[in-house]
């Protein structure tokens, strides 16, 4: 065991993974991060807790992170390159190791101009490989970025890393997730699939390279409750692919609840997609301003309850 | 060649706001090239700020002046009778020259008319992009001669981020995604395996990050 975290026992264990996301909020209420912990808690192995994410400040992944970890909730911590140097960011590493937390996934981050400080200096003293690389370090060599030797109690984390087979140029992302194996993820989420198609072709390259045996490939999911939601992906967010068919399906539902579950069972009919999908190992769920479906689409796929390692 | 482009005119009217005569003076280097601070600029400039003034009511008198370069004293030197007796140079050349004149001759105050942009080439007829972030440890030997600390918004080493698309950056759709055009080029190259290992942490001390940096020709040294 690398970590020891129950999402590292479950990926090991060989049994399908459910990971879920969890947004901290734009202020200091904790009840608001078990609020939203709640939909996950139990039904999930780990959420993400993410780290500012689109460059808006919120309560930090770590803070956030710890707050879920004591209502039950195993967090997943993103980081990113973005706000901190790599000073910063091995003093927060040793820092979520000690509040007990034990997965930490590694990002370049979302550029600040979309944020609500465009104005910042974008820090991106390292990125994400490095970052992955520097963890891994830390954890198995024992040393710092420099060289130093971290004496005892080196963090001990589950390493994560993100992989998008939607960006371009489409040739360079199985490479790339290769190199981010080699830097030493031991497990990837992707970048949500609405484009079944194409995230196949992707998974028949990796699984020809034989890296899915090398690290943990959890699939992302959004589902979405609204035509608006996909064309908004579609035409404003760089790296998503989103087929008009299923802006097509979800403009014929009609009304609010036909279209809940028209996006519903889209979700559903993704994740029995990638199930069948060699060199898939879980979900990664990301209802974005939606967690509440998360039981629902979970119960329905027949992924409850989950595994008890 | 460094690319400038001039502070808009009500901010440079402000600037000379307290003056009734100034030096406006130009450079015959870059930016003579770049449009934004040659002879020529230098005469449109003073015009445009004299009739702004008119307007006002509030008269200037402006001595014109373009020396070859305003980046070397031997160059700023000779303008010396031009601005000895006026309070206030109002220079369009880059940063640097701003600051030359303001070391070699701090008795006159010269003060910036133009924002200094970056270190680049015109890809088109008046149109520069920025190539070079003068990070001091050149890497152009891997990625095919195309610069990812200059032109990639992440800085990235390890080749594009999620975000890339149709050869766009994730941040702005008129800007190239560096990352797209340096794998290109090394496929084209033969040299995609550039791309395989992991690029480390860059050293920054080489960069800004250090403090001012100098460099010595040892060999030229008097
Ligand atoms: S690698 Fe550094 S020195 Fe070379 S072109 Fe880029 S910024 Fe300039
Ligand atoms: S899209 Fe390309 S240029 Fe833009 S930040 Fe990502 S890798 Fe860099």
């Amino acid at each position: 065991m690398k970590s020891g975290s129950r999402l590292e026992k479950v990926l090991e264990s060989g049994a399908f993974s459910v990971t879920a996301e969890l947004g901290p909020p734009q202020n200091a209420n904790v009840e608001s991060v078990k609020k939203k912990a709640k939909h996950c808690i139990g039904n999930v192995e780990a959420a993400n807790v993410t780290d500012n994410q689109t460059a808006i400040v919120r309560m930090s992944s770590i803070a956030a992170g710890v707050i879920a970890l004591e209502c039950g909730l195993e967090p997943v911590i993103q980081m990113v390159c973005r706000d901190r140097n790599r000073i910063a960011m091995q003093s927060d590493i040793l820092g979520a190791a000690a509040l007990g937390l034990k997965n930490l996934l590694c990002l370049s981050g979302d550029h600040q101009v979309f944020g609500n400080h465009p104005d910042a200096k974008g820090v991106y003293d390292i990125d994400s490989m490095q970052l992955i690389a520097m963890v891994k370090q830390m954890r198995d060599e024992k040393t710092f970025l420099c060289g130093d030797e971290i004496k005892e109690c080196e963090p001990k984390f589950f390493i994560g890393a993100a992989a998008n087979p939607f960006a371009d140029p489409f040739e360079f992302r199985v490479m790339r997730l290769a190199k981010k194996i080699e830097a030493g993820a031991d497990f990837i989420q992707t970048q949500c699939i609405f484009d079944i198609e194409k995230f196949e072709k992707w998974m028949k390259l990796v699984v020809a390279e034989g890296l899915h045996k090398k690290v943990y490939i959890t699939a992302g999911l959004t589902p979405v409750r609204s035509e608006r939601a996909l064309k908004y992906m579609k035409n404003n967010v760089a790296g998503i692919s989103v087929p008009d068919e299923l802006i097509a399906r979800m403009e014929k539902a009609k009304d609010k609840e036909e279209k809940m579950e028209e996006g519903i069972k889209i979700c559903l009919e993704t994740i029995e997609a990638v199930k069948n999908m060699e060199g898939v190992a879980g979900i990664h769920l990301m209802p974005i301003g939606w967690e509440s479906v998360t039981p629902t689409i979970l119960e329905r796929a027949g992924l409850l309850p989950r595994p008890k390692v | 060649m460094i690319v400038a482009d001039r502070k808009p005119l009500e901010e440079i009217l402000e600037s000379i706001k307290d003056f009734d005569k100034i030096v406006l003076m130009g450079c015959g280097g870059c930016v003579t090239i770049c449009f934004s601070g040659g002879a020529k600029s230098v005469e449109l400039l003073a015009s445009q700020i004299k009739i702004a003034r008119k307007k006002q009511g509030k008269e200037i008198e402006i001595i014109e002046c373009t020396p070859e370069r305003q980046c070397e004293f031997e160059y700023i030197d000779p303008c010396k009778e031009k601005f000895e007796s006026v309070p206030v140079v109002l220079s369009i050349a880059c940063g640097v020259g701003v600051q030359t004149m303001n070391e070699r001759h701090p008795d006159t105050i010269t003060i910036p008319g133009l924002n200094t942009k970056f270190m680049g080439y015109p890809v088109e007829h008046a149109l520069w992009e920025e190539r070079c972030a003068g990070c001091g440890n050149c890497l152009l030997e891997w990625t095919g001669g195309v610069c990812p600390i200059a032109r990639c918004a992440k800085k990235l080493l390890n080749g594009p981020c999620g975000g890339s698309s149709d050869g766009k950056c994730e941040v702005d759709k008129e800007i190239d995604c560096v990352w797209q055009i340096i794998y290109d080029r090394l496929k084209k190259l033969n040299k995609l395996e550039n791309l395989t290992a992991v690029r480390k942490p860059k050293d920054w001390r080489t960069s800004t990050s250090a403090g001012q940096r100098k460099v010595e020709f040892k060999e030229a040294m008097l």
